[in-house]
């Protein structure tokens, strides 16, 4: 049964279209007779029409009125219900059997699948090419707007774009069918040869190559880093080795002569054991040495020097010790060198020739000074010195070396010379940190006490001072600042204090005087320049003084611009000023007295304010007088019009637009304009401006030659477009501005895609081939 | 006594040999060189002068067809080469130079619709009314050689005109499609159509060569892309537009020559409203071409006169017009932007100076700096009135001359008709459309 069902069902399915228009109703109206149906419908409307009455929305039933011959039994429309049929609704009668899987997988499967959309019509698809097609265009083509915006705004333009290469044949080529004629010629073929000089490219000798090749950057560079490094080092040594050589001191000068001595000595030595042969040599020099020497007599005791030393010798300890020096110098020299390897003893030797040579007080005041030899105590002093006050780490190294050296016997002295050397170099150094600091202290002092402590006190002392100078420095501006200015603030005060007093009061007197007139006179006295009473404003004055500005203020609008002119300029004078200036006064009015009577005749001023009053007059617009004379009257020699006609054909011009000078009193501008110029003037400002300025700036620059220099004038005057008479100007091209061009060729593009041209094309063939 | 003398160093004054010229020192000081806008300003007015004075633009008259010159082509790479053909189907070259014809060809019987020179300059392309396509070798033929095309295209419709690819052995022509030919088939490797009309020039954009445009009997514009086998866009103008141009230094204007006496600029991007409408003619304008340099173009009209309008400017800038001249069919610029040439109804090509008043041949130095600084003095002055008003008289046939002032009525009518209308009718309802929109009746994607 149930099987039977479905199957109607999905014959339903499939006529679902049919159903839809199939009532409800139709068993019951297909049993009912033709005839009576018509009363019986009659009737069941007005029940369906009253029963709708009562506001709900009865179910509208579908009506059927054709006779159909497929008839559903199970009596399935959309109609009623106002909804479409869905499938679910009919399968929901088979979810209960089992048996129908395969019936429902299927259905489930149609039910899954999308309907193929409706393809476009030709039209369509073909619009949608074109939009397509146009919007690619139209993106190619913007990577041409910069370089059109570029040239529509360049300043020249040269043409053709494209820059012709020269035609310049090559080197080689012109050298080739070229023989050389004359000696000069030869000559430089000659050496060209000589160097083998290459025609062709590269044009570079094999020197040159191997140079070029020989040094790569990275080498180059180190070489060149070497060398300033080197440089550097060899100015450094130079200025050290000025420096030194500038050191006045006879004992600094002294102890690094002897350190040479020593240092050659030991040199002498390390060579004896190295090379004999060499050391030989150096011997020989150093005999040779000897012999001059000797021959000289250069270190005896005999010199200018010499002398003075031995009499300086008695009293002074350097001095005698510089005897002495010189004396061993002297014995060195002149002795003659015997084994090298024997110079020990000999030193030993030495000290008692010398004893011997020297003079008797130099002996007796040394031994009475010091048994030992005094650079050997000092040395020792200044070590333990160092040892005991050094806390320098980085010094430290140093004073064990010397502890060191000092245990050997014979490289002491050289360690000696050092920490003398030393000594002088801190000396220096602290000498001159005193002298910024500008402190003057004894040098003696500066030997006992500790060098870093020195230097730390030294600067105390000058950031001190510094700190003081500041200070005062600090006030003294200050003080200055404040003084000048204060100064500064008294003195122009009272200056514009003084016209301000003196202006006021007076300007309010002839103000005064002003109104006071004007309330009497007429229009025409006024324009008239006045006397000003001079002593009658200064009488006033200090009357008026305590109230002044009250009145300044209301006689500031009664300012007439016209008047301008005619008013008085106000003197510079009142009882404040002192006498002095009155004489200045008087002065200027001798002076303007002077003038008055040179110029007694014209006042110009007056003459103008008459002209400008003609022009204004004359620049009103007239009233037409339209009385005729005996027109309604007696007309007649001696008889006029009466005022009454007058009065009413006198047709009264409007006021015209105010003048423009109308407040300007010194001024007369004339409004009409004039033809003749304004043929020449531009009226309307033109298009590319915007503000007047703009184009007059443009007008007011000379671009000629006579206003310009030579260069100005040509860059003025360059042409916007340059084209070349004779040259073909192709197209622009991508490659002309920088851009690549598409590499790939139209045609080819074309017979890439021909689908839709060729089959358009094959059928317009067949068509022409059909006719 | 110690006397005080001038003393100057003779390099300052002295010249190395005698040909060279006096140094002559001078002194800009303004003050000493006073009223500079006065006297620029007369020398400008006096340039206006010359020039107006010199302006003698004609240079040459071709004769020798039988029948009005329809079409005209340049060489590619030779200044003095031209081509043109005429009503009668004839084809001859002219030597520019020597001002003859050096060559005639029986292209085809009845008109020659259209003529193009390849890219290389060894071969030209003509189209015409008997429905063929030929190649011609720009060479004449041997002694005792027939004169003969190298190829020769049987088509099944007329073929109105024809140009060459700028780069590739391509061509195109028009007719009832555009078809795309290669040079070496018999048939089109592509046609396009957009509606059916006759279509009455074709057009490769020089610069995007893939780029053509055409224009057709049914009024309207179509661009079409050569690569993709596909029209872009067409433009629905007022009237028939009878050629079109492109620019040859920006690739997306071109101008077209309407039937309504105007001229319209496009930006082919924004086809809905001309950059520019030029108008001055009082006839159907039928040929333009632009000047090589991109900045200006020439169009020849049906009022017997051809006309140089900067690209620009809505007015010309030139007319150039003589008695024996009539209707201009053709119209091209040469090459290097100094000549214009037209062929006319008369059987005549006319050769002009694209500048009315230049002097040709070489300049001097000083005759160059002479012409360039009159040339920014009357820039500078162009708005003063006198200048304007001398530099822009132009002495124009009757028939122009009252055709332009009938114009202006009309127009002038038609002005206030419109303001009227506006006046008279509920603020808003009456669109004011500008004189850019008012021409272009549609865009169709």
């Amino acid at each position: 049964m149930t099987a039977n069902r479905l199957a109607e069902s999905l014959l339903a399915l499939s006529q679902q279209e049919e159903l839809v228009d199939l009532p409800k109703d139709y068993l019951l109206s297909g049993s009912e007779d033709e005839g009576d149906n018509d009363g019986e419908r009659e009737h069941q409307k007005l029940l369906e029409a009253i029963s709708s009455l009562d506001g709900k929305n009865r179910r509208k039933l579908a009506e059927r009125s054709e006779a159909s011959l497929k008839v559903s039994e199970f009596n399935v429309s959309s109609e009623g219900s106002g909804e479409k049929l869905v499938l679910a609704d009919l399968l929901e009668p088979v979810k209960t059997s089992s048996s129908l899987a395969t019936v429902k997988k299927q259905l489930n499967r149609v039910k899954s699948k999308k309907t193929v959309e409706l393809p476009l019509n030709k039209e369509e698809i073909e619009r949608i090419h074109r939009e397509v097609a146009f919007n690619k265009t139209t993106q190619v083509l913007s990577k041409w707007d910069p370089v059109v915006l570029k040239n529509r705004q360049a300043e020249q333009l040269v043409f053709p774009l494209e820059k012709e290469e020269p035609a310049i044949a090559p080197i080689e080529h012109v050298l080739s069918g070229w023989k050389a004629r004359t000696p000069l010629e030869q000559e430089i073929f000659n050496l060209l040869h000589k160097n083998k000089q290459p025609v062709a490219d590269p044009l570079l000798t094999p020197v040159e190559k191997a140079s070029l090749q020989a040094m790569s950057l990275e080498e180059a560079k180190m070489r060149r880093a070497e060398l300033q490094r080197a440089r550097a080092l060899q100015s450094y040594y130079e200025a050290k080795a000025r420096r030194e050589k500038k050191i006045k001191s006879k004992k600094y000068h002294k102890v690094v002569k002897k350190g040479k001595a020593k240092k050659a000595l030991k040199e002498f030595e390390q060579l004896r054991k190295a090379n004999p042969a060499a050391a030989l040599e150096e011997l020989e020099k150093i005999e040779k040495a000897r012999m001059m020497e000797r021959m000289s007599l250069k270190h005896q005791n005999s010199g200018k020097w010499a002398k003075s030393k031995a009499i300086m010798a008695k009293y002074d300890l350097e001095a005698r010790q510089a005897m002495q020096e010189q004396l061993a110098k002297n014995k060195e020299l002149t002795q003659k060198l015997q084994v090298a390897s024997e110079s020990e003893e000999e030193e030993g030797g030495t000290e008692e020739v010398e004893e011997l040579l020297v003079p008797d007080v130099v002996n007796e005041v040394q031994m009475n000074a010091d048994g030992p030899n005094p650079w050997m105590l000092r040395s020792c002093t200044s070590d333990t010195k160092e040892a005991a006050t050094q806390e320098d780490p980085e010094q430290l190294p140093e004073p064990e070396a010397h502890e060191v050296s000092e245990s050997e016997g014979e490289e002491r002295p050289v360690a000696e010379e050092e920490i003398l050397l030393r000594e002088f170099e801190e000396r220096r150094s602290l000498r001159k940190r005193s002298e910024l600091s500008q402190d003057a202290e004894p040098a003696g002092s500066q030997e006992t006490k500790d060098s870093s402590s020195q230097e730390v006190l030294s600067e105390l002392r000058v950031l001190a001072q510094k700190l003081k100078e500041n200070d005062q420095s600090r006030k003294q501006k200050a003080s200055s600042e404040g003084t000048i200015p204060q100064v500064q603030r008294e003195e122009p005060a009272p200056e514009e204090e003084e016209p301000l007093l003196l202006q006021r009061p007076e300007r309010v007197q002839t103000l005064e005087e002003l109104e006071e007139l004007g309330k009497e006179e007429c229009f025409q006295n006024k324009e008239l320049p006045r006397p000003v009473l001079e002593g009658q404003q200064s009488e006033r004055t200090p009357n008026n003084r305590p109230d002044a500005p009250k009145e300044k203020k209301k006689k500031e609008q009664m300012i007439d611009l016209q008047n301008l002119l005619t008013t008085q300029s106000p003197s510079v004078k009142s009882l404040a000023v002192p006498t002095i200036e009155e004489l200045e006064d008087e002065e200027e009015r001798n002076q303007r007295q002077m003038i008055k009577e040179a110029f007694a005749g014209d006042d110009v001023i007056r003459d103008f304010l008459k002209e400008k009053r003609e022009a204004v007059e004359a620049s009103k617009p007239k009233d037409v007088d339209l009385t005729l004379p005996g027109w309604g009257e007696w007309g007649g020699v001696g008889l006029k019009p009466s005022a009454k006609k007058r009065r009413r054909f006198l047709i009264k011009a409007p006021e015209g637009p105010p003048r423009k000078d109308k407040n300007l009193p010194n001024v007369m501008i004339n409004e009409k304009r004039n033809i003749h110029t304004a043929a020449h003037q531009v009226r309307v400002l033109p298009y590319p401006f915007t503000h007047h300025w703009q184009f007059e700036r443009t007008i007011q620059t000379p671009i000629g030659s006579t206003w310009n220099t030579q260069r100005a004038f040509q860059k003025l005057t360059t042409p916007k477009v340059v084209t070349k008479p004779g040259h073909i100007i192709n197209p622009i091209k991508a490659e002309d501005v920088g851009y690549r061009s598409s590499s790939r060729s139209d045609l080819s593009v074309i017979q890439r895609n021909p689908k839709r041209i060729t089959t358009r094309h094959k059928k317009q063939l067949k068509k022409s081939s059909v006719d | 006594m110690k006397v005080k003398m001038l003393s100057r160093n003779p390099d300052n004054y002295v010249r190395e040999t005698k040909l060279d010229l006096q140094r002559v020192p001078r002194n800009y000081d303004p003050t000493l060189h006073p009223f500079e806008v006065p006297r620029e300003y007369v020398r400008a007015l006096n340039a206006t002068k010359l020039e107006r004075v010199f302006a003698k633009p004609f240079l040459a008259s071709l004769d020798g067809h039988r029948d009005g010159v329809n079409c005209l082509a340049k060489h590619p790479k030779n200044l003095a080469t031209v081509l043109s053909g005429a009503c009668d189907g004839e084809v001859r070259i002219w030597n520019l130079t020597q001002r003859n014809c050096i060559r005639t060809v029986q292209a085809h019987e009845g008109f020659v619709r259209g003529i193009c020179t390849r890219f290389c300059g060894t071969s030209f392309f003509t189209v015409g009314d008997d429905k063929t396509v030929k190649q011609w070798k720009m060479d004449g033929p041997g002694y005792g050689e027939e004169e003969e095309p190298l190829h020769t295209i049987l088509g099944k419709t007329v073929y109105t005109g024809i140009d060459h690819h700028w780069k590739e052995a391509v061509f195109a022509t028009c007719g009832q499609q555009v078809d795309i030919w290669d040079e070496q088939r018999t048939n089109p490797i592509c046609s396009m159509t957009w509606g059916f009309d006759s279509i009455s020039s074709v057009k490769f954009n020089p610069v995007e060569t893939f780029l053509l445009g055409s224009c057709a009997s049914d009024r309207n514009i179509v661009l079409y892309d050569m690569r993709q086998a596909t029209p872009l866009k067409k433009v629905i103008l007022d009237m028939r537009t009878n050629t079109i141009c492109w620019n040859p230094m920006e690739a997306f204007i071109f101008t077209a020559a309407n039937e309504d006496y105007n001229l319209y600029t496009f930006d082919m991007r924004a086809l809905d409203t001309p950059v520019m409408v030029h108008m001055d003619h009082v006839s159907a304008v039928l040929d333009v071409d632009y000047c090589p340099t991109g900045k200006e173009f020439v169009s020849a009209s049906f009022d017997k006169s051809i006309r140089i309008f900067p690209v620009d400017k809505s007015r010309s800038r030139e007319v150039y017009h003589t008695k024996r001249m009539q209707h201009v069919i053709c119209v091209k610029w040469t090459s290097d932007s100094k000549y214009i040439m037209c062929g006319s109804d008369e059987m005549n090509i006319r050769l002009w100076k694209a500048n009315a008043s230049e002097k040709l041949g070489v300049l001097t130095s000083r005759e160059k700096a002479a012409k360039d600084y009159n040339q920014k003095l009357k820039e500078k002055f162009q708005h003063y009135p006198h200048i304007k008003r001398i530099a822009r008289h132009r002495h124009l046939p009757k028939s122009i001359y009252s055709q332009i002032q009938e114009q202006r009525i009309m127009k002038e009518a038609r002005r206030r008709k419109e303001v009227n209308r506006i006046k008279h009718s509920k603020p808003g309802s009456v669109p004011i459309v500008s004189e850019k929109k008012k021409h272009i009746v549609a865009v169709v994607k």
